[in-house]
């Protein structure tokens, strides 16, 4: 296995091309793809390669955010990622096969400690100020609870937001809550489960079909029950 | 050609200008498409870009997103077309009322979509297709692959797969097992959105015995060539076995034609669009990630227009089918780079 600097699209023929996130679901994609026997010794380096041949398949190191992107224009052919990226992306058309049970977090709504200032900006200001990287995610959810709401973006530590003022409480991923809880924030209401998926390209699942059930039946029985 | 910064003029988003070189291709290749339709006996029409919106929406309620709506100087609510099936229904009924079925038409013409645009979808593009009104199944539907893959063939994209399911079968496995209400839209909904995780959490909610359980997630999968048939018969049950007796007639008919080969059958095929009874189909490129077009049966759609027919038509997204052929040219020239003239 080694890093590969050309084009990878592999287009009806040659390796399956499977898109890996970096970042927090990382450790848990690679353990499973070892687990499977594809061996992912080279992923685990400090390599700065993008891209790795592990024989069977092609694999594609990326933000877990961009391989809903990938997978849908079919540039790769399956990818990993969370359940929480899925939700905000919910318009990109990718067959959602497996939930592969890592990665386990909470989407949350939370807010200053003792504080009473989401209800307040929503009874007297008519909306509460939410900040979120997930900004369709929050809507979904206040819209679908029946509240009003201003939905700020930001792109770094959400949890700023409230402390600085920004917004009255913010909608994030949890794993621990221990980030929560060193900003003084807590907990107010849990929106969904989070776990790892596998997605396929819609055109891939089609034609070739019986690789990717193949792989699929894989990693069903590889990952923790 | 220079790129020079200067002031823009700006054009809606998720539409685009063609310049020369590729409006050449594409009009080469829409007129190879027109030919074969005519060669079949399909008659091109074409129908005004803008309709009555009542009338766009007797078609069907959960038809493909319209992008634009406006009103005339009178007030009219006019929305711009987002297929053509509707409006040829539209127009069978206005215009062919004493002419004996079967009609064939073809078109080639722009449809308005509201979509997110991105590569391979826009808001404004073109479709390719065909109609035919008055031949029921399994006739009409294996003459339309048949017109279907000819077409392929004459877009020179050989790999090409028509993709061939049934759209009751799911809805009839439910009311099989006694899946009603919302729990059954919620799992048309999975199906729909490509879910299988969600469905098979909500199948694991329902309170069913092992083997309807088993059903009802292995049929969406069931996919390939014609022994996807025999799964989906070990399946049991009548609605897999009615809807596997019709995918075998149709499958044998167009082995018949000497098309079977182009046909992947796919249990699990279910198209977006609700106007759609008995046979879909969904058309791929292994070169393209996205899908080429699509088609299937509506039997039921003419009699909203009054004129209760069986019909049957496909639709191909031109431009989707130009940048296919385009990938083909480049991963012909990469596997055989001597023949194509590239580097060695």
């Amino acid at each position: 296995m080694s890093g590969v600097p050309r084009p990878i699209r592999t287009a009806g023929d040659g390796p399956l091309s499977l898109a890996v996130p970096r970042g927090a679901l990382f450790a848990g994609a690679l353990d499973l793809l070892d687990a499977i026997g594809i061996g992912t010794s080279d992923l685990r380096g400090d390599s700065r390669a993008l891209v790795f041949d592990a024989g069977e398949v092609i694999l594609v190191t990326m933000r877990p955010s961009d391989v809903p992107t990938y997978v849908e224009a079919g540039a790769a052919d399956l990818g990993i990622t969370g359940k929480d990226v899925l939700a905000e992306q919910r318009d990109r058309a990718v067959y959602e096969l497996l939930d592969l049970g890592f990665g386990a977090c909470r989407m949350v709504l939370a807010g200053r400690r003792g504080d009473r200032s989401l209800g307040e900006s929503e009874r007297r200001l008519g909306a509460m100020r939410i900040a979120t990287k997930y900004p369709r995610t929050a809507e979904r959810w206040l819209e679908e609870t029946g509240r009003q709401a201003e939905v700020i973006e930001v792109k770094g530590s959400v949890e700023l937001a409230p402390l600085a003022g920004l917004a009255d409480g913010i909608v994030d991923l949890v794993e621990s809550g221990r980030t929560l809880a060193e900003n003084d924030l807590e907990v107010r209401e849990e929106i969904a489960l989070s776990t790892a998926r596998l997605v396929a390209n819609r055109v891939a699942h089609k034609l070739r079909a019986a690789e990717i059930d193949a792989l699929a039946a894989r990693m069903r029985e590889a990952r923790r029950p | 050609m220079t790129h020079l910064r200067h002031p823009t003029h700006p054009i809606p988003p998720g539409t685009r200008d063609i310049l020369p070189d590729e409006m050449r291709e594409l009009r080469r290749l829409s007129l190879a498409l027109i030919d074969t339709f005519e060669r079949f006996g399909y008659g091109e029409v074409a129908t005004p870009t803008i309709e009555y919106e009542d009338v766009l929406a007797r078609g069907d309620e959960r038809g493909a997103p319209v992008a634009y709506r406006f009103f005339d100087e009178s007030g009219e609510l006019l929305a711009m077309r987002s297929d053509m099936t509707i409006p040829i229904a539209r127009l069978v009924a206005n215009r062919y009322a004493g002419a004996e079925p079967p009609y064939r038409l073809c078109y080639l013409a722009r449809a308005y979509r509201a979509v997110r645009p991105q590569r391979g979808q826009m808001r404004e593009f073109t479709q390719a297709g065909v109609e035919l009104v008055g031949a029921p199944a399994p006739e009409g539907t294996v003459e339309v692959v048949e017109v279907l893959a000819a077409a392929l063939d004459a877009a020179g994209l050989t790999r090409a797969v028509i993709g061939l399911g049934d759209a009751d079968l799911y809805r009839q496995l439910l009311d099989e097992v006694g899946v009603t209400g919302e729990a059954r839209d919620r799992l048309l909904d999975c199906l729909a959105t490509h879910d299988h995780v969600g469905l098979e959490a909500e199948v694991g909610r329902l309170d069913l015995d092992e083997q309807h359980r088993d059903t009802l997630l292995r049929a969406p999968t069931l996919r390939g060539g014609p022994e996807v048939l025999e799964e989906a018969r070990r399946l049991g049950g009548p609605a897999t076995d009615r809807a596997t007796s019709r995918l075998a007639e149709t499958f044998e008919a167009l082995r018949a034609r000497g098309v079977a080969d182009r046909i992947s059958l796919d249990l699990g095929l279910l198209r977006d669009l609700g106007y759609y009874t008995g046979a879909i189909l969904e058309v791929y490129d292994p070169a393209l990630g996205h899908i080429l077009g699509g088609g299937g049966r509506y039997d039921e759609l003419m009699g909203r227009f009054g004129r209760p027919l069986p019909a049957a038509g496909f639709a191909l997204h031109l431009e989707r089918l130009h940048v296919a052929q385009a990938e083909e040219e480049r991963e012909s020239a990469v596997r055989s780079p001597q023949s194509a003239g590239g580097p060695a």
